[in-house]
């Protein structure tokens, strides 16, 4: 913790404020490597158990091992925001970071999308999380391990699952239909009234009971806590800490290109400009900022994948140069990847940084193709919708409870993986306590429908 | 990434290595495997190849569970964006055509397809078939004569330091110290170790004969169906009786007695006259188990061709051991699994079973149908146990 570092952090912080950013106070704490790995596979640095986790766990130990990557830092953002940073940096990758959590930390507290889920959420989400995990863990005591992990496996399978333009709170929908338009007072009107009131029992006040879900409903995590018909409330508690959770995701994730190019811009930036860091862990900073966003590993001509740090620290230095700080500043508060790209990656700047689009054939052939500038940018995206999900929304409860699902296919192009549809359609009908349908299309593009019981094609 | 001057060895809070959530999920992830693994049961029995020579284990091969979502179906094609010199129409090598779409998925970091390599504890198995076959404990007859054995029994101020019984030697510090709060915490006084004695106790010897009929007619693969046979039979009994020995026997048109390693090299040739099998087993048996305090089962494998000149006294040495016997089990290896119960050795069995004695037959296909015939033989003999030392009077035990 004292290897000089923290003396730096009030002068960077000095020096950042002086450049106008602006951020909620961060904490700076040092951590050993297992937790960074814990961390990077939770998302968060405290969170409920599950196994599939654990999978994961074992997956970046070996990873590890075998040197291929290294966590400097996590930051995740709130009030005040925490920063771990790995206990093996050394001072120059500490001081580097440093400013990078900055650059981090000035971009959640502005960037609206950030702000947003903020608000709706809390600034707390490394709390939360933490208090969701215990609650889980006194729901094990109470429920038994099985119990609750049925629920955590529907739960977290749907975890893409949920409605960004939602409020996070939501109301659950009205039951009757809107009632009829009230009619003005016009002469008529006037005169009706005068009647015998038995007469004019009017027909529109008798109430409809609004379909259930009103329209196409996309937020699966919250349709089923509050709609399941027999769920316990505890199962629905574990639903909707999920739900939180992944409204927290959603921005980290659909901002990566932006907010990792920021951090990077302004760590580049401060570094160069703080005079107070000594000569040797400078020259050490700038090779691992360089190491950051280099983009194709050392040795290779060629890589078959983009690095966002590189990507959005291009974009920056560009958009900078160009439009001056301000604009960027704007940009940074509004635009999340989808309009970043779409607005900023030029053909120009894509030529100079040498992207091209590619195809994978079925026989594992890859074959770079031509395309404008937009199918660029749209396969820079394609992933990033919905987390990367297809895109299932709740349609129907039928009079017996049936839940029916209908997959976008013609948005999506293709049908889903009919194996893990059923998989997943068994862990949700077991919180469902209902039949569970799913619509879509299977290798022909013909309708079909799975449930969990549908046997395997 | 080079250390700096200040950096001190030990910088980190020791707080954040109480940490093991990934370790505690990674162990729930592993149980549920073994869960996983326990439902496949007869593949694993079945998989002969898996049993080691005189090993306890076995091993078998799993996958990491997938924790499962909703994903498009793989097209084979994919589409990405690289870096790098390339132009349009270049094509960069063949990539892996596994590692395609889906995997960049905001969950796609499982670590889907990786093997692990489990291993399975041979007693674990043996246990999981009885609980899920849910058969009874065998009841082991026991004989007039008597085995001596250490039990445990008593305390004693004096003894091996390995038999030290804290919870006890506590309870005296306890009680000591309650008479005077001053004195030490505890004492040479204090400590109890636990004491062992000679105890006389009915013998419970068992003893198994596997005839293996090795005659021309069995080829490669209905050797390897018996011999897993044998072996859960065999794993089977050990969990019944402390001691068990084990006779291998094989036949052709003559007999012999195998050690476990050539038991199963053993080729023959020529026909096949089961009488002069179980006229070994019983020369044996005689010679060396006394049926009357010894626990003696039989199991024959063979195809079921029996010289039909050989029937008669076939039966007769066959009734001569499962009068004797406490069990009698053949088990019949027949590709073609509708000339199973027409062979002239089932059907022998057939007979002596409906006689009353305690015997049975089951007619398996192939390594798969392994696991149903070891519940098959354990459920009928354990049903003849029950009925005690007197076998003669149990019911026949139907195919």
């Amino acid at each position: 913790m004292k290897n000089g570092w923290r003396s730096h952090v009030p002068k960077l912080e000095d020096l950042a404020r002086r450049h106008g950013l602006d951020w909620a106070p961060v904490i700076f704490e040092a951590v050993p490597d297992s937790f960074m790995s814990e961390i990077a596979v939770y998302g968060l640095p405290v969170r409920m158990p599950h196994w599939s986790f654990g999978a994961r766990y074992i997956y970046q130990l070996v990873q590890r091992h075998m040197g291929y990557s290294r966590l400097f830092e996590v930051v995740f953002p709130g009030n005040p925001g925490h920063a771990y940073l790995a206990s093996s940096n050394g001072l120059a990758d500490n001081i580097l970071v440093t400013a990078h959590v900055l650059g981090h930390a000035d971009f959640s507290n502005n960037n609206l999308l950030f702000r947003r889920c903020q608000d709706q959420g809390s600034e707390h989400i490394v709390e939360h999380a933490a208090s969701h995990a215990r609650q889980i863990e006194r729901d094990i005591e109470s429920y038994g391990m099985n119990a609750v992990e049925q629920v955590l496996d529907a739960a977290l399978s749907l975890e893409q699952y949920i409605d960004i333009d939602q409020v996070l709170r939501r109301e659950r929908y009205p039951e009757y239909m809107p009632a009829a338009p009230q009619p003005t007072d016009d002469a008529f009107r006037a005169r009706f009234a005068l009647l015998d009131a038995g007469v004019a029992a009017p027909a529109h006040l008798r109430k409809t009971r609004a379909p259930l879900p009103p329209h196409p409903e996309r937020d699966l995590l919250w349709f089923i806590a509050t709609y399941a018909p027999e769920m316990e409330s505890w199962e629905r508690d574990i639903f909707l800490a999920v739900r939180e959770e992944s409204f927290y995701f959603y921005p980290v994730y659909a901002t990566q290109i932006m907010n990792e190019g920021w951090a990077s811009y302004w760590h580049a930036r401060l570094l160069r400009e703080a005079d107070f860091i000594p000569q040797a862990a400078y020259l050490d900073a700038i090779k691992c900022h360089s190491d950051v966003v280099r983009p194709i590993a050392a040795g290779e001509q060629i890589a078959l994948s983009v690095n966002p740090y590189h990507l959005g620290f291009t974009l920056w230095e560009e958009i900078v140069k160009n439009s001056g700080i301000d604009a960027a500043r704007q940009m940074m508060r509004e635009d999340d990847d989808f309009s970043f790209l779409r607005n900023h990656l030029t053909r120009e700047i894509a030529t100079e940084m040498g992207l091209f689009r590619f195809q994978r054939q079925q026989n594992g052939q890859v074959k770079v193709v031509a395309g404008d500038i937009e199918a660029l940018q749209e396969s820079l995206l394609m992933d990033k919708f919905n987390f990367g999900a297809p895109r299932i929304a709740a349609t129907e409860v039928r009079g017996d409870g049936t839940l029916v699902l209908q997959h976008d296919s013609q948005l999506d192009g293709r049908g889903l993986d009919a194996d893990r549809a059923r998989k997943v359609l068994a862990y949700v009908k077991r919180v469902w306590r209902r039949p569970v349908l799913l619509n879509t299309v299977d290798a022909a593009s013909q309708p079909v429908v799975h449930s969990a019981d549908s046997a395997a094609a | 990434m080079s250390k700096d001057s200040e950096t001190e060895p030990s910088p980190v809070n020791g707080w954040y290595e109480l940490f093991s959530r990934g370790s505690r999920d990674w162990l729930r992830h592993s149980e549920k495997i073994r869960e996983a693994v326990r439902e496949h049961l007869p593949q694993i029995v079945a998989g002969s190849d898996i049993i080691n020579h005189g090993a306890r284990t076995v091993r078998v091969p799993v996958r990491m569970l997938e924790h499962y979502r909703f994903r498009l179906r793989d097209s084979g094609e994919s589409e990405g964006v690289g870096q790098g010199k390339a132009k349009p129409g270049d094509v960069l090598g063949q990539g892996n055509p596994q590692s395609g779409p889906g995997q960049k998925g905001a969950g796609g970091k499982e670590g889907g397809g990786t093997e692990l390599l489990l291993e399975f504890k041979v007693d674990e198995i043996i246990d999981w078939l009885w609980e899920d076959l849910k058969l009874p404990n065998l009841q082991p007859r026991a004989g007039p004569s008597e085995d001596s054995d250490w039990q445990r029994e008593g305390w004693d101020r004096r003894g091996a330091r390995s038999r030290l019984d804290r919870r006890r030697s506590f309870k005296e510090s306890v009680k000591r110290r309650a008479k005077d709060a001053s004195s030490p915490a505890f004492t040479d006084e204090d400590l109890r170790f636990r004491q062992l004695k000679r105890r006389r106790q009915p013998a419970m010897r068992a003893a198994v004969f596997f005839l293996l009929d090795v005659s021309g007619s069995m080829t490669e693969r209905d050797r390897q169906v018996s011999k897993t046979f044998f072996f859960w039979v065999a794993a089977g009994l050990r969990r019944q009786y402390r001691s068990l020995d084990i006779v291998f026997v094989a036949h052709t048109t003559d007999a012999w007695e195998f050690n476990e390693e050539d038991f199963f090299k053993v080729t023959g040739s020529g026909g096949t006259v089961a009488s002069t099998g179980f006229a070994k087993v019983r020369e044996i048996m005689q010679s060396r188990f006394n049926p009357a305090n010894c626990n003696v089962y039989l199991f024959y494998a063979s195809d079921g061709d029996n010289a039909a000149d050989d029937r008669i006294p076939a039966r007769s040495e066959l009734e001569a051991i499962a009068k004797v016997a406490r069990y009698a089990g053949y088990i019949e290896i027949s590709a073609a699994a509708t000339r199973g119960s027409q062979s002239e050795t089932f059907r022998l069995f057939q007979e002596i079973a409906a006689t009353g004695l305690p015997s049975g037959q089951f007619s398996v296909a192939g390594a798969d149908d392994v696991s149903a015939a070891v519940r098959h033989f354990f459920a009928a003999e354990s049903q003849a146990g029950a009925q005690g030392a007197a076998p003669a009077g149990a019911p026949g035990v139907s195919p």
